[in-house]
């Protein structure tokens, strides 16, 4: 997911330009509003303030790429000053290189400091919404009022209708609708009660309507907000599995150029050369790979942020790492691959039954009806009745559904009773008034339910005037999107309560590779360790209770915002937006954060070889002057070849900061279209990319009077 | 032109055939699945069964193999110092040689054992018969065995195995069912097309001026075949194979060049088969293989002009540089040799590299500071297989996963051991040469100035750092300092790169597999090869590319080659 940057800081804005369109770009526009510019004013001023800071070598050695051009960097320092003092040496030289040194130092602190401080700007606008507040603290029947910042995990609150709740916690009485917008950005308002699996509520959000009793799950700093915000920040920030093994290959590659280097000047000895230390340091800086070594920590971080502008919250980096891995994906039916609610699609007719007459039969006994389904099945009607919409009659009496019946329908007044229900339920009613069922309808019912559809029977009276079918409905475009995740080499598996009859007919219309059908906790939790047994990461999604055990045993839990604090627990990420087709987001951050590690790391590499032909032979100028032939470049002096070469080194890492920050493009194709790709852009480009630019920068310095 | 590549391209192709089938059988031979264990091997193996009982039978995971073999090489390096240091008070010594020095002593032995095999002596001077045969050639066998095990061993693991197999039955399996009988196959046609195979002293002869003359001889042809097979390079004389009794003919050359590729190439194949990824094999033998071609090219190229020395000299113009070669073996013969000896890491020479125009004389360097076209046996595929680590690790990510290698994981671990191993070819190589560059005892024992005698000081160091052991000459190489830090750099280039691969193998094997779909890095098609072949290169490139400068480079710029 690559998140559009927009220019517009104002939500508002946002929020009314999307409001025809459908969701899920309406919830785009909410995320791109709170994502700041990528180099917003105020943020550019935090970061260059903790740049300088970030000098100190305490904090670099956690870098050991920037940590050996920092070293570099102060030596050159003191063979300036001590040239300045009238030692050897060419200031003019010496002077603006020692500069573009501690430059290249600086410019990976500032895109290590951007990053973090975007990171903070998305967390702040969060936690903007969990100001300090006044609970209302219920301690042995007794009721106090204290800070929200005194709550402490366990403590119980009351909160009535207007107030806001003061933390983390899960509603343990009572039932309300809470305004969630402050987290999710969804206008409408949220039903929270009291057990199952719409229990959690969070800090900051606003009861509209009743009372809860509140247990408070997570006391002041301690809630998933505040985890995400101290993983964003330099302080708490631990390096993933990844992160570690690549700073340590990029370690290792710094310790060879040490060597190379390190080797050069007693080589030139045997030339009867000698080699000043700026230059030594420069070629050492060049050959580094500085590029990633500056990028790394702001690539990672930015990852975090990626998954916290999709309103995601992860206990750790290591989570939103480990999701572009992820082998098979557990996706809800319900909400993910079907819209969720059943909708009329067609009607068949009884033999000797006009359609008309069963449209309009239909529509008479849907009129009362408000759920979904009872309009679809209007709507059909009208639509079938070529716009006809046919009213109930004066003094038409309504009959409601009841659990016992299971048929609802309405009473005309002129006598004649007309009834939709499901099929055992009306049969029942045909054979009571001695009516037989047509061999045709009880057909047509076999073949809606193995369609995976739900059949109704409509009667008038003890007359059986035809079926229903009421079908789940795919989401639009999700078979594409599937066919994509396939593409990209993940499986996926939709779990359903449904029958298996139902549940086959839906996943082969989605093209999913499995289903579980009449899913239990425990099949789950099953299917996912079996799917481990074959060496499958396993990604689910979860709300309930029920679902905390198999939450906890896949590699990637993410649970949803709205559900039980047992699900927040054993997941590894949380959901703000509560919306099941989140995960193949996550799974694309997480994907999108490595690509972009192997892409920059690949680009600092290739670099090296033009840096090479730059350096080396201004290097061994005096010496051996033959070696000018291999100044391809045809750079103006070895001064200007070096400096183009340090410079190029330098302003690569700013430049290419943006891509740090958004991430590689990611598109779901399979890896070696993916490879190819990128070989292409980082790899080869990376190999020409510094000829022009040093080349240019030659050409500037040149003119400048420079050389 | 084209002519002097249709030589090379016949017998290229024709190692390239004989290479499948003896992969073949060399996977059949270390095969370890229940099957291949149950497969009857015939009296020798019941025999040494017997004699290394329980110490035969036990599966070992890496670490036991590792210290297995560094048991066993420990007691062949101790067994063939004795044999030299005692040298005068044993049999087989017709001509009487004397005593060996100490640190030429301590530098052959680690020499031999490491599968290097530079040589700092004359071996028609200094070596009896019985140090020849029973400490040089008997190294010979087991050093080149230690690598084929040390790759059945990494293959094993690649292909899922914990338990990698044994160490003594995987040395011996390669020293009596295939280096011995391949290097009696080859002695014997040696010893037809005339290279000398006796237990005789030196022969005089009277000349026809009347003058005596002492012809050194031996037990040639069962030296020169293990030296070419197992990619040791150790002559029996000190001019190596362009002395007339090591090679004395076109076709004998033709032969013994086709036997230095022929084992490495087939370990690749070896691989392929045991780890179960023949395919990958195909990719990685491809790899190599656009490597070797590559540099035999470009050496025959270089070769084909004369050198610059003569340029601006009022004499005739020669169509190539004929310099330091065997006539007798045609005139590509010496770049190809050069080239095949160096890709792998045999070490022996038909024609003097420090004559090799200057730009010639880089792209032997270049094998050794790759040391991952076929190399040593079993080694340079162990050396690729770092190289390969690599080239996953980085390029693996841009796919969006974290990086695999044959469905395990690459992680920090696997890492750390393979980037130890890799440095520390660049560590004694580039550390070596400056050190001996800036001092007297490298400046001292050079014969000539400027770049070209860097250059010797570099391919010194190169060839012992790459187990190589060609010597690039002009250079006054049995010293003490000489001896002694080429003994050391040998021994570690040898057993470091072997044991860190093992232990990322070990690490690799007790992971869990994942399932390959279509979103994994695919390690078997051609686009790996590109990345593989890049990554060698890059890698290669920066690592080197200063010293090549300075030395090869340099050298040909200020011959006015760049005109």
């Amino acid at each position: 997911m690559n998140a559009p940057v927009r220019t517009s800081d104002h939500p508002d804005e946002a929020g009314s330009a999307g409001a025809g369109r459908p969701a899920p770009d309406r919830k785009l526009q909410r995320r791109a509003a709170r994502r700041r510019e990528l180099f917003d004013p105020e943020l550019l001023g935090i970061a260059l303030r903790r740049s300088v800071l970030m000098l100190d070598p305490r904090t670099m050695a956690r870098n050991p790429v920037m940590f050996t051009v920092e070293v570099g960097a102060a030596l050159t320092t003191l063979v300036t000053f001590q040239a300045l003092l009238g030692g050897p040496g060419d200031l003019a030289y010496f002077a603006p290189l020692t500069l573009l040194l501690w430059f290249t130092v600086g410019f990976a602190n500032f895109a290590e400091a951007l990053a973090e401080a975007r990171g903070q700007a998305q967390a702040e606008t969060l936690r903007a919404t969990r100001e300090e507040t006044v609970a209302r603290r219920v301690t042995d029947g007794r009721e106090e009022e204290v800070s929200s910042e005194l709550l402490r995990a366990g403590d119980v609150v009351r909160v009535a209708e207007g107030e806001t709740i003061p933390a983390d916690g899960e509603v343990v009485e009572g039932i309300a609708s809470v305004d969630e917008s402050a987290i999710t950005g969804e206008s409408a308002p949220v039903i929270r009660e009291a057990g199952g699996d719409r229990s959690g509520v969070t800090g900051g959000t606003r009861v509209l309507s009743d009372e809860i009793t509140v247990r408070v799950t997570a006391g002041a700093g301690e809630s998933f907000l505040d985890r995400m915000i101290a993983l964003v920040e330099g302080a708490s920030r631990q390096k993933t599995p990844n992160e570690i093994a690549l700073t340590l290959v990029l370690a290792g590659f710094t310790l060879a150029f040490l060597i190379v280097t390190g080797a050069l000047p007693f080589m030139a000895s045997y030339f009867h050369a000698t080699i000043d230390v700026p230059t030594l340091v420069a070629l050492l800086v060049c050959l580094i790979p500085t590029t990633i070594g500056a990028l790394l920590p702001a690539i990672g971080i930015a990852g975090m942020d990626r998954a916290l502008s999709a309103n995601v919250l992860a206990k750790s980096g290591k989570a939103v790492e480990l999701a572009g891995d992820v082998d098979t994906l557990l996706l809800d039916k319900t909400g993910t691959i079907t819209l969720g609610n059943r909708q009329a699609r067609r009607m068949v007719a009884a033999p000797g039954v006009d359609e008309a007459e069963l449209a309009r039969a239909a529509a008479l006994a849907s009129a009362a009806d408000s759920t979904p389904e009872g309009r679809s099945i209007l709507e059909l009607a009208v639509e079938l009745l070529g716009g006809e919409r046919p009213r109930p009659p004066a003094g038409a009496e309504p009959v409601a559904f009841s659990a016992e019946t299971r048929v609802s329908g309405v009473d005309l007044p002129g006598g004649g009773r007309i009834r939709k229900g499901a099929p055992d339920a009306i049969r029942r009613l045909a054979k009571d008034g001695g009516q037989p069922v047509p061999g045709e309808v009880e057909e047509a019912v076999t073949e809606v339910a193995q369609g995976g559809g739900t059949p109704l029977l409509v009667a008038r009276d003890a007359r059986i005037l035809g079926v229903v079918a009421l079908e789940d409905t795919l989401k639009p475009g999700i078979r594409d999107r599937f066919a994509r995740l396939k593409g990209m080499g993940l499986r996926i598996v939709m779990v359903t309560g449904d029958n298996p009859l139902t549940a086959r007919a839906i996943a082969d219309e989605a093209g999913v590779d499995d289903f579980l059908a009449e899913a239990t906790p425990e099949q789950k939790l099953a299917y996912i360790r079996s799917e481990q047994g074959k060496g499958r990461l396993v990604a689910m999604m979860g709300d309930g209770t029920n679902d905390a055990p198999a939450l906890a045993q896949a590699d990637l839990g993410v649970a949803m915002n709205a559900g039980t604090q047992a699900a927040k627990e054993a997941s590894n990420m949380v959901d703000l937006d509560s919306d099941p087709t989140k995960l193949i987001e996550v799974v694309e951050i997480g994907k999108q954060l490595l690509m972009t590690r192997g892409a920059l790391t690949t680009f600092s590499f290739a670099n090296d070889v033009a840096k090479y032909f730059a350096i080396v032979p201004a290097m061994f100028y005096l010496a051996l002057p033959q070696l000018q032939a291999l100044n391809v470049m045809h750079l103006t002096s070895p001064r200007s070849a070096i400096l183009s070469a340090v410079v190029f080194n330098a302003i690569i890492i700013p430049l290419l900061i943006p891509i740090a920050l958004r991430g590689v493009r990611y598109r779901p194709v399979g890896a070696g279209a993916l490879l190819r790709r990128n070989l292409l852009l980082y790899g080869f480009g990376g190999v020409v990319v510094p000829f022009v630019g040093i080349k240019l920068l030659d050409l500037g310095l040149t003119a400048l009077g420079l050389s | 032109m084209a002519t002097r590549f249709i030589t090379p391209a016949i017998w290229l192709v024709a190692v390239l055939v004989l290479a499948w089938p003896l992969g073949k059988y060399m996977a059949g031979l270390m095969d370890e699945s229940t099957a291949g264990r149950a497969r009857p091997r015939g009296g020798l193996e019941s025999a040494l069964r017997r004699a290394l009982g329980p110490a035969w039978d036990t599966d070992q995971d890496w670490k036991a193999y590792v210290v297995s073999m560094l048991a066993f090489n420990a007691v062949m390096f101790g067994v063939a110092f004795l044999v030299l240091l005692l040298q005068r008070w044993l049999p087989l010594d017709p001509d009487g040689k004397g005593a060996l020095e100490p640190s030429l002593i301590f530098n052959t032995v680690a020499s031999f054992t490491s599968n290097t095999n530079l040589q700092h002596y004359a071996g028609e001077q200094a070596m009896s018969y019985f140090s020849q045969l029973f400490a040089l050639m008997w190294l010979q066998f087991v050093s080149a065995a230690t690598g084929i095990a040390a790759l059945a061993g990494l293959s094993r693991a690649l292909g899922g195995r914990t338990k990698i197999g044994n160490f003594y039955r995987d040395v011996s399996r390669a020293t009596f069912f295939l280096l011995l009988p391949l290097a009696l196959v080859l002695g014997v046609i040696l010893a037809v097309l005339g290279i000398p195979m006796t237990l005789h002293g030196a022969a005089v002869a009277h000349t026809l001026e009347g003058a005596v003359q002492t012809i050194a001889r031996g037990p040639v042809a069962a030296f020169v075949a293990i030296k070419q097979l197992g990619t040791n390079g150790g002559g029996f004389f000190g001019p190596n194979s362009t002395h007339p009794f090591e090679n004395p003919t076109y076709w004998t050359n033709v032969i013994e060049n086709g036997a230095i590729l022929l084992v490495p190439m087939a370990c690749v194949w070896m691989f392929g088969r045991l780890a179960g990824r023949l395919r990958d094999a195909v990719v990685i033998l491809a790899v190599m293989g656009i490597l070797l071609v590559g540099g035999i090219t470009a050496a025959n190229r270089l070769e084909a002009r004369e050198t610059p020395a003569l340029t601006t000299l009022p004499v005739r113009k020669a169509p190539e540089n004929l310099e330091g070669k065997e006539l007798r073996f045609g005139a590509g013969a010496g770049p190809t040799w050069a080239v095949s000896t160096t890709a792998t890491s045999n070490g022996s020479v038909d024609a003097m590299h420090d004559s090799l125009n200057p730009l010639t004389g880089l792209v032997p360097m270049v094998g050794m500071w790759l040391n991952v076209i076929f190399g040593g046996v079993g080694v340079g595929m162990i050396n690729m297989f770092l190289f390969i680590v690599v080239a996953v690790f980085i390029a693996g990510m841009m796919v969006g996963r974290t990086p695999e290698y044959l469905t395990r994981k690459v992680e920090a671990r696997e890492m750390k051991l393979a980037l130890l191993a890799l440095l520390i070819h660049p560590l004694f190589i580039l550390g070596g040469t400056a050190l001996f560059a800036a001092t007297s005892w490298g400046t001292h024992t050079v014969l000539n100035a400027a770049s070209h005698g860097f250059s010797e000081i570099l391919y010194e160091f190169s060839s012992a750092t790459a187990n190589n052991g060609s010597g690039f000459e002009g250079l006054g190489d049995h010293t003490i300092p000489w001896n002694v830090s080429t003994g050391l750099v040998m021994l570690l280039a040898r057993f470091i790169p072997i044991i860190a691969p093992l232990a990322i193998g070990g690490s690799l094997a007790a992971k869990k597999p994942t399932p390959e779909t279509s979103g994994t890095f695919r390690t078997d098609g051609w686009l790996f090869g590109a990345v593989l072949l890049g990554t060698v290169l890059i890698v290669g490139a920066l690592l080197f590319m200063p010293v090549a400068v300075l030395g090869p480079i340099a050298e040909h710029l200020s011959l006015g080659g760049a005109r």
